[in-house]
């Protein structure tokens, strides 16, 4: 039976930053990872929000294998086969660190992350599954794992870090949440597609090393809570969608989420962007919808949870999960730290891991946006009828024609009347105020 | 008028993008590098399965390893092309999903 200090499942941005900072105080860790290497099985949209990556490793977007830093951002609204988009195009993110938003391949840049981690003295074991925890009484004190030698392996630590991702499966086992609800998850598909350099410039309008990032609502997810979303690579471009998963349930029609992506890439306002090129790659992925009222326990007797497994993804507009990650991985670490002497990783112990949270934007972000998807579900014409009327309103508005503009006026007010009740949008826009953004 | 939102309703279609050009899902799972599973990872409760009106794991799925077998009325699980983002455990409870032990499955070279 192996024994090491710390060990860390999975190795994402959660767990490696935790790893980085524990073997950088020269802590024995082990960081164990499923994926033929770290950086195999990970998968997101495309922005690497790097506030916290800067802090661990400054200037790394000189030396990181990071595609392109974002310089222009795209809300748009789908609407059948129409768009309104809203365009950010900021001088003050085209200088470094560039607003600390950097579009990357995760099957490249964890890998680069990875080595930084075992530079700093952390061992990484990939492909190995750890299959479950080793309890002594009501304490963790390991892991149990298959490893490619076929054979079943223990590995016991002081304490363990679990940063296994959306697919919470071992938070489960250690009783720190239920089994997920289909709320709690979204799924997304995306599709990697080779472009070349010049022509994603000049459809994206980029220069240099600029890179975009377009996201669409409404109807590219026709009905359902999810959205749509082009980010540019090097030489190609990731291109998805995502959906929450009690969304898809009981629907008379469903589509399967490869025509939802289909039918997003063929939409007129999007197949200018995303046409010819050869896909590289199709992939998939869960994405944490926990939100602040839904978390699981943090912490219990020699066991911490961070980054998805612990459900921080910010859903709000800004869908910030991986700086979350980060920054919960080096907390929990810190945590290890501050312990180390008594070697005591108790629940009173680890208490001081969700104080930490608590203090940090990790808890106080998920705070401020705990109502978000709530009031979206709750509410359905925010994704439906409001986009379609604002398309109408703007459609009429804008119309060139021999009608006096102040018949147009009255008309645009009528419509907007006969379809939309105030006070309802007042309390919608009091709520999303209060707990949505 | 595109056939994308006519559809938007009606039953699954597959289509052709304006060039012609065709990736069926198939084309799309073959481009995932993997390192071949040694058993299915995944197991199901059959009897669930007969009685369920839903079946939204044959399209909660992004790489559809669940689909429907009309012959043998049960479903037909192709477990070799799971991408392994578990959607299919969260929406169905009688999916028992695991990670494929010794690292096996999905490696992603892009994404």
């Amino acid at each position: 039976m192996a024994k090491c200090e710390v060990v860390i499942v999975g190795a994402g941005p959660a767990g490696i930053s935790c790893g980085y900072v524990l073997a950088k105080a020269g802590v024995d860790v082990v960081i164990l990872e499923r994926g033929q290497y770290p950086g195999a099985k990970n998968m997101f949209g495309g922005i690497f929000f790097a506030d916290q990556m800067n802090k661990l490793i400054p200037d790394f977007y000189t030396d990181a294998p990071v595609e392109r830093f974002v310089a222009k951002k795209h809300y748009s609204i789908l609407i059948n086969n129409s768009e309104i988009s809203l365009n950010i195009d900021s001088e003050e993110h085209k200088k470094p660190p560039y607003n600390h938003s950097y579009i990357v391949k995760r099957s490249v840049f964890d890998k680069w992350f990875a080595e930084k981690a075992v530079e700093q003295g952390a061992t990484i074991i990939s492909g190995t599954t750890v299959e479950d925890f080793v309890w002594n009484g009501n304490k963790i004190t390991g892991v149990t794992a298959t490893t490619n030698n076929d054979n079943d392996n223990v590995l016991s630590a002081d304490v363990v870090v679990c940063a296994e991702g959306a697919n919470s499966m071992l938070s489960e086992k250690a009783g720190l949440r239920n089994r997920l609800s289909m709320r709690a998850r979204c799924i997304s598909v995306k599709e990697v597609i080779e472009l070349g350099r010049d022509v994603i410039n000049e459809r994206f309008n980029l220069t240099g090393r600029e890179g975009a990032a377009y996201e669409y609502f409404a109807d590219a997810t026709p009905g359902m809570l999810g959205d749509g979303f082009i980010y540019t690579n090097m030489n190609s471009i990731s291109v998805g969608v995502g959906v929450v998963i009690s969304e898809m349930y009981g629907c008379q029609h469903p589509v399967s989420l490869n025509e939802l992506l289909e039918r997003f890439k063929n939409n007129p306002c999007i197949r200018p962007l995303v046409k010819g090129g050869k896909t590289l790659e199709y992939s998939a992925h869960m994405i944490p919808m926990d939100g602040h009222k839904n978390l699981p326990k943090f912490y219990t007797n020699g066991l911490m949870l961070v980054g998805d497994a612990a459900g921080f993804v910010n859903n709000s507009i800004c869908h910030e999960g991986v700086n979350m990650a980060m920054a919960s991985g080096i907390m929990a670490a810190e945590t290890i730290l501050d312990n180390r002497q008594e070697r005591r990783y108790d629940v009173r112990a680890l208490r001081l891991y969700e104080r930490r949270l608590k203090n940090s934007f990790v808890l106080q972000n998920m705070k401020s946006s705990r109502d978000f998807i709530d009031i979206l579900r709750t509410n359905k014409e925010l994704l439906n009828d409001y986009p379609h009327l604002m398309k109408d309103v703007i459609t009429k508005f804008f119309e060139v024609g021999d009608v006096p503009k102040s018949t147009v006026k009255r008309d645009i007010i009528r419509m907007i009347r006969s379809r939309m009740s105030f006070v309802k949008a007042a309390k919608t826009f009091a709520a999303m105020m209060k707990g949505g953004i | 008028m595109s056939t994308a939102h006519e559809n938007q309703l009606g039953a699954p279609e597959r289509q052709k993008n304006v060039f012609g050009e065709f990736l069926s899902l198939d084309d799309k799972l073959y481009t995932v590098h993997r390192k071949p599973l040694k058993a299915s990872h995944i197991r199901l409760d059959e009897h669930l399965c007969i009685e369920c009106l839903n079946r939204i794991c044959t399209y909660i799925c992004p790489a559809q390893v669940y689909v429907w077998d009309e012959v043998k009325n049960e479903i037909d699980v192709r477990y070799e092309n799971c991408l392994e983002c578990g959607a299919c455990r969260v929406a169905c409870d009688g999916i028992e999903w695991a990670n494929p032990a010794w690292g096996a499955g999905i490696v992603y070279k892009s994404s």
